[in-house]
């Protein structure tokens, strides 16, 4: 059955809808599961009517290709640990990028066969091939930060910015000369040039500052989506594009507001390779000393508790320790202590990481609160675990100008009566900044991997020992 | 007026529309957010599908789409199931 061009245009417009609906439905956990079947059905929509439409004639690589992808994406969905998500999503980003180049290209082949190029036309393709080969290589880079196939350290060389300027430059008049001639000489190079930009704009950026490039490079991948749009004239990819653009637009600037830094900062770097404000954070070190605290005590403390607050990091997801967390949360629900937990937004290596692990864990997200909702909660608080977390408690945020984290807003757990950091070593956070909490009197560490110290927490509350 | 005007009205008209949708969505699920508009922006699928199956597709282009199609495709299918078993995780407190 072939559709009209109008018919395919107002399933377009219904599929734009059933979009938006479905991201609306992202208010709310309650609504979100809805929200997602919406998306499915509004992508299901545009793609019926595509391949009804007059302009697809041929069905052999179409069928081949999504019968494929449906397969991979499937078994990629099904198996991704939790923990690994942030890898999925990279990888899923550089493959809207890698789409949108070769639509690009394709397109540019098939108005070449028709005749019908124009320097509009050409101008809107280098569009989509600049965004899309950015985020591309961009996503592999991230992806293998996250992976460990690469070092999650930012790499930095003298003249770095400068090459990307140039090679920016260089890609745009390419850009400028294609669109004006057809040159495929200069196709080929400005393709090349933005695949390599996408390279050396991720690599100097340090792995903690992932959450930031994970919603950066969503932004891109919408960006790509909408300029091919434009070169298709098709609606309907311009607006997915322009609200998927505008998504990770705003999850970037709402990362780097939490960390308080600007995307400028965070782009162009100098984060946790200077060692500014490390000299007074030491001397302080030297002074005071560090408490230590075995696993009884914390439980001395916990097990009478009115009010322990959990404030996890990534140190959990590395650990696994978020299932054994749960457990600890059941048995002290059981003597009626009320459990929070606590999480800072740029807690792991994408935004709302922590929230994914705990529900996978079977916590209730009404246990599950924000760094604003909680902060005013810390000072009548008995006991706060930090489980793998570090920078996003550390009170230099607010105390010393010098830090290179002051004014981060943080989790004011240093206000409740005890705080037990669970940790590995005295390895500082990612920011290389000394914790000025180790140091207060309320504070105490105790060593070991945070699952086992947890599951260890979990006997002692069974009744091992009493 | 012309095409790449009315484009251009589009895009901006929902660059306001994802501005004020996105700011209501709780930061609970900005993981979900991020694998949904992931999944979402499957949609250089129907580019693809236009690309690949047009008249004048060369059996290069034909190749290049094939790879787009299934490039996208694994967007499309791993996007919407994995948000969808994210978001399954998501529960209250049973009572």
């Amino acid at each position: 059955m072939e559709i009209s061009a109008n018919t395919q245009a107002l399933a377009y417009l219904v599929s734009a809808i059933l979009f938006i609906l479905s991201l609306k439905g992202l208010t709310h956990p309650a609504s979100a599961r809805r929200g997602n079947f919406l998306g499915m059905l509004g992508m299901a929509i545009a793609i019926l009517a595509t391949l009804a439409g007059r302009e697809v004639q041929s069905y052999g690589f179409i069928i081949a290709g999504v019968t494929a992808g449906a397969l991979i994406g499937g078994v990629l969905a099904a198996r991704v640990k939790m923990t690994a998500m942030p890898q999925l999503v990279a990888a899923l980003h550089s493959f809207v990028g890698m789409a949108a180049v070769l639509v690009a290209i394709g397109t540019f082949l098939n108005h070449q066969v028709a005749g019908t190029l124009n320097p509009v036309l050409m101008g809107e393709l280098s569009a989509g091939i600049v965004i899309g080969a950015i985020t591309f290589s961009g996503s592999v880079i991230a992806f293998g930060k996250l992976q460990g196939l690469i070092s999650g350290a930012p790499v930095r060389f003298a003249g770095q910015h400068a090459l990307n300027a140039a090679i920016a430059v260089a890609a745009v008049g390419l850009a400028i000369h294609f669109a004006a001639t057809g040159s495929m000489v200069s196709l080929t190079l400005m393709t090349i040039l933005s695949f390599v930009l996408g390279f050396t704009l991720i690599i100097p950026i340090g792995g903690a500052d992932m959450p930031v490039i994970i919603s950066m490079l969503n932004s891109y991948s919408g960006w790509a989506a909408a300029a091919t749009g434009f070169t298709l004239h098709n609606n309907l990819l311009i607006i997915v594009g322009a609200l998927v653009g505008f998504s990770g637009a705003i999850l970037s600037y709402i990362m780097c507001r939490a960390m308080n830094r600007s995307i400028v900062n965070v782009v162009f770097g100098g984060f946790g390779s200077e060692s500014g404000g490390g000299e007074a954070a030491g001397a302080v070190a030297a002074e005071k000393g560090v408490k230590t605290a075995s696993v009884e005590d914390a439980i001395y403390w916990m097990e009478d508790a009115n009010r322990v607050i959990i404030v996890p990091g990534y140190g959990m997801a590395v650990a696994q320790a978020q299932h054994a967390l749960k457990e600890l949360l059941e048995l002290l629900e059981e003597r009626g202590v009320e459990v929070k937990f606590a999480i800072h937004p740029v807690a792991g290596r994408m935004p709302g990481h922590m929230n994914v692990l705990l529900a996978e864990a079977d916590i209730p997200y009404d246990h599950v609160f924000e760094m604003d909702e909680i902060n005013p909660e810390f000072a009548s608080t008995d006991v706060v675990l930090v489980v793998g977390a570090n920078d996003v408690v550390n009170p230099a945020a607010k105390s010393d100008p010098s830090s290179p984290i002051y004014g981060m807003p943080i989790l004011e757990a240093g206000k409740a009566k005890h705080v037990y950091f669970l940790k590995r070593s005295m390895r500082p956070g990612y920011s290389g900044v000394d914790n000025l909490l180790f140091y207060q009197d309320n504070v105490s560490l105790i060593f070991g991997d945070a699952k086992d110290t947890i599951e260890k927490m979990v006997t002692e509350l069974k009744g091992g020992g009493h | 007026m012309p095409d790449t005007l009315v484009a251009l009205y589009v895009f901006v008209l929902a660059c306001f529309v994802g501005y004020f949708v996105i700011w209501g969505v709780t930061p609970s699920l900005h993981t979900p957010l991020v694998a949904l508009t992931n999944a979402i922006s499957g949609i250089v699928i129907v580019g693809a599908l236009l690309v690949t199956g047009a008249e004048e597709a060369s059996s290069g282009v034909e190749i290049l789409g094939f790879f787009a199609v299934l490039l996208a495709s694994i967007n499309v299918f791993g996007g919407f199931l994995v948000t969808n078993r994210m978001l399954a995780m998501f529960k209250k407190k049973k009572k």
